[in-house]
């Protein structure tokens, strides 16, 4: 049975075949991402009752807290991807990691936005050093490292390598980040309780936090698909397969 | 005299650089006793080739093997067998030609030659503790040279290895590398210049 | 003449010589870094007044903030030069484990770079009006710390060793590794100041340092070789 798993990935992980896939699951994907979008949206601002302390501006909630998960859910695939492309070559996992990064980045930087919306009406400043809020913060330099460093290095097989030590070293020391801004944030604890937690597990307030959790999910996968394409035909272009698809 | 005989193949090597294919295909096998002297235009992958053989750079597809094992997994294990002159001569210039041989003993397995031996040889005699920054650049060579000499590794890979050397230093060089082709060694080589070694000794290969 | 064989002991111990024979040799590399450090320090209550009671508050701060920046300007030179003159390819090319010879490197470079910092930094803190209590904490703390920023960074370094633009992008890729570093150094020294209980800070430290020595050689030994390729 392994062997068949074996082939069944290492069919997959060719370009050719993965191209073909990808193209054919790119509408579905978006298909689906539209209509949870919408669906959560509608639950994030119509059902869902109004949060007792906050009022409407919780709202924001809806798109800044599952933002902030898949910045977090990214790197770690970045982080996988990026190891397994290293240690077994395969190309499409190099092709995944990198493609991974932009679309993380983005994320992290719309928690970041929405989170600073989230804040103003309670806090009366833009900004406030929050334990989440910081390293959320430190999360996009990681990214960013990972952006210029891969678009620093010529080979593109040499930076996905590059990046992919970066990645891993950077999951490494989420954990540690958190844990220490955690730990910073309570030692210089300032006069206002920030509420980033989610609100008490009232059912119509959580189904579409989840909704639009699995909405983002498939945006990310539907956007790696065509950022992974694009890619895939950057680094194949010298090769027959892709030579022959251009010509029909 | 190196122990056995040995082997280094070469198979199906592809290489890939900046989306272009540098060579693809390609094998080949080099033994002891042998100069395996790699020809082809600049730009051709002449000294990517080397760095893959030499174990810095690993090829996209194919194996390289040491008789029959594989060099990636043999690791730093391979590099007791190689030696490497690439364009750089790795030398110190704040160190004398003495430290420099040291710390290049230290981090090779081991050498039975004596340093003032091959500084001798390589008629450095004499400035054994001068620091490197005086040289000129074919003395520098030539302290590069005398390194390969004190590992006394069984396969040579050099890059150009006459680079900055006078017309009487490349008939040193190429005096040295027929001794070692003679008591057992094998060489990997490039170069610009003709290279005036017995032809029953030369294997060639053309990267076009 | 019998072969001797090399341990992969002597190795380490001749490369932790040469660099630091090199280092004496050409001292500019270890000096700047030096000078930039007692220069921020120094800087700061010129920049927010005399006010002894404000600088006492961000002494803590600024001195840590001045060690972590001077510890990045210093990383350059850990690798450059060798890349330049081919020597690192030939450590990767050693017959022995790169990740030892790259301890032995990043402890040279930390002897010429870190322990200067440390030995300095009493006399900065003091200037900026820390007490005493905090001063010893400060270079206990620094002691722990100024190795893993060191190991740490030269991941960095590592990644960044072969290009052209490598300096600007090197702080971005380190900054974010050095946080908890910083976070727990400087909090140390505060609550030790505030004579609150600072072990739970310093396990911590320890922690990064052992981490840092057992698994920084090896993502440093592993960029370099991708660097090299």
């Amino acid at each position: 049975m392994f062997s068949a798993i074996w082939k069944f990935i290492q069919k997959f992980s060719s370009p050719p075949y993965f191209y073909q896939i990808s193209n054919k699951m790119i509408p579905w994907l978006a298909v689906i991402f539209l209509a949870t979008l919408v669906y959560g949206l509608y639950g994030a601002l119509i059902t869902a009752p109004a949060d007792y302390q906050q009022g409407d501006s919780f709202r924001i909630m809806y798109i800044h807290v599952p933002a902030a998960w898949m910045s977090l859910f990214i790197y770690m695939v970045m982080a996988v991807s990026g190891a397994i492309g290293l240690i077994w070559r395969i190309k499409l996992s190099e092709v995944v990691a990198i493609c991974s990064a932009p679309i993380g980045a983005v994320f992290t930087f719309l928690a970041l936005i929405t989170g600073s919306i989230w804040g103003k009406p309670m806090w009366g400043t833009w900004w406030v050093w929050d334990a989440r809020l910081t390293a959320e913060l430190i999360l996009l330099f990681l990214y960013l490292g990972i952006l210029a460093l891969y678009s620093a290095i010529e080979d593109k097989r040499t930076a996905s390598r590059a990046v992919a030590i970066l990645a891993i070293v950077g999951v490494v020391n989420i954990p540690i980040i958190h844990y220490s801004v955690e730990w910073w944030n309570t030692l210089h604890q300032g006069p206002t309780v920030t509420k980033f937690d989610k609100p008490s597990i009232h059912i119509d307030m959580l189904i579409p936090l989840l909704v639009m959790a699995v909405s983002f999910k498939v945006y990310y996968v539907m956007a790696l698909l065509m950022r992974c394409k694009n890619e895939i035909l950057v680094r194949e272009s010298n090769t027959k397969w892709i030579k022959e698809m251009v010509m029909k | 005299m190196y122990q056995d005989d040995y082997q280094i193949t070469a198979n199906n090597l592809l290489c890939l650089r900046d989306e272009r294919i540098l060579f693809k295909d390609l094998s080949f096998a080099v033994q002891n006793g042998q100069v395996l002297l790699v020809e082809g235009r600049n730009g051709a992958g002449k000294t990517t080739l080397l760095r893959i053989l030499s174990g810095l750079r690993q090829a996209d597809e194919g194996d390289i093997r040491w008789n029959d094992e594989d060099i990636r997994e043999l690791g730093f294990e391979y590099y007791q067998f190689v030696s490497f002159l690439g364009h750089h001569n790795a030398i110190k210039k704040d160190l004398t030609a003495r430290e420099n041989l040291e710390v290049s003993i230290a981090l090779s397995a081991g050498s039975e030659v004596d340093i003032e031996e091959a500084l001798n040889e390589v008629k450095l005699t004499g400035y054994e503790d001068e620091p490197a920054k005086k040289f000129s650049a074919g003395m520098s060579r030539r302290l590069a040279i005398a390194k390969l000499l004190v590992l006394d590794t069984p396969l040579w890979v050099l890059d150009e290895p006459f680079t900055s050397v006078d017309v009487k230093g490349i008939a040193m060089i190429e005096g040295f590398i027929v001794k070692h082709i003679e008591k057992g060694g094998a060489v990997i080589m490039t170069s610009h210049h003709a290279v005036n070694i017995d032809e029953r000794y030369i294997k060639r290969l053309r990267l076009s | 003449m019998a072969k001797t064989s090399i341990s992969t002991t002597k190795a380490f111990y001749v490369i932790l010589k040469r660099d630091l024979v090199l280092a004496v040799r050409q001292p500019a590399d270890i000096v700047n870094p030096l000078l930039f450090f007692i220069l921020v320090s120094v800087l700061f209550p010129f920049a927010v007044g005399s006010d002894s009671k404000l600088l006492v508050e961000i002494s803590t701060g600024v001195v840590w903030v001045a060690a972590l920046l001077a510890s990045m300007l210093s990383l350059d030179s850990v690798f450059k030069q060798d890349y330049q003159d081919g020597t690192l390819e030939e450590m990767i090319l050693s017959a022995h484990p790169t990740s030892i010879l790259v301890l032995a490197k990043v402890l040279a470079h930390w002897l010429m770079t870190g322990l200067p910092l440390l030995l300095v930094s009493p006399i900065l803190a003091m200037m900026l009006g820390m007490p005493d209590d905090g001063v010893f904490i400060l270079v206990v703390t620094l002691l722990l710390g100024t190795p893993v920023l060191s190991l740490v960074g030269s991941i960095g370094v590592a990644l960044t060793v072969g290009l052209r633009t490598g300096g600007v992008i090197l702080s971005l890729l380190i900054l974010p590794l050095y946080i908890p570093v910083l976070i727990f150094g400087s909090g140390a020294v505060s609550n030790g100041i505030a004579g609150l209980d600072i072990s739970g800070q310093l396990y911590m430290l320890s922690a990064f340092t052992v981490m840092a020595v057992f698994l920084a050689p090896v993502a440093i030994a592993a960029s370099l070789k991708i660097s090299l390729s």
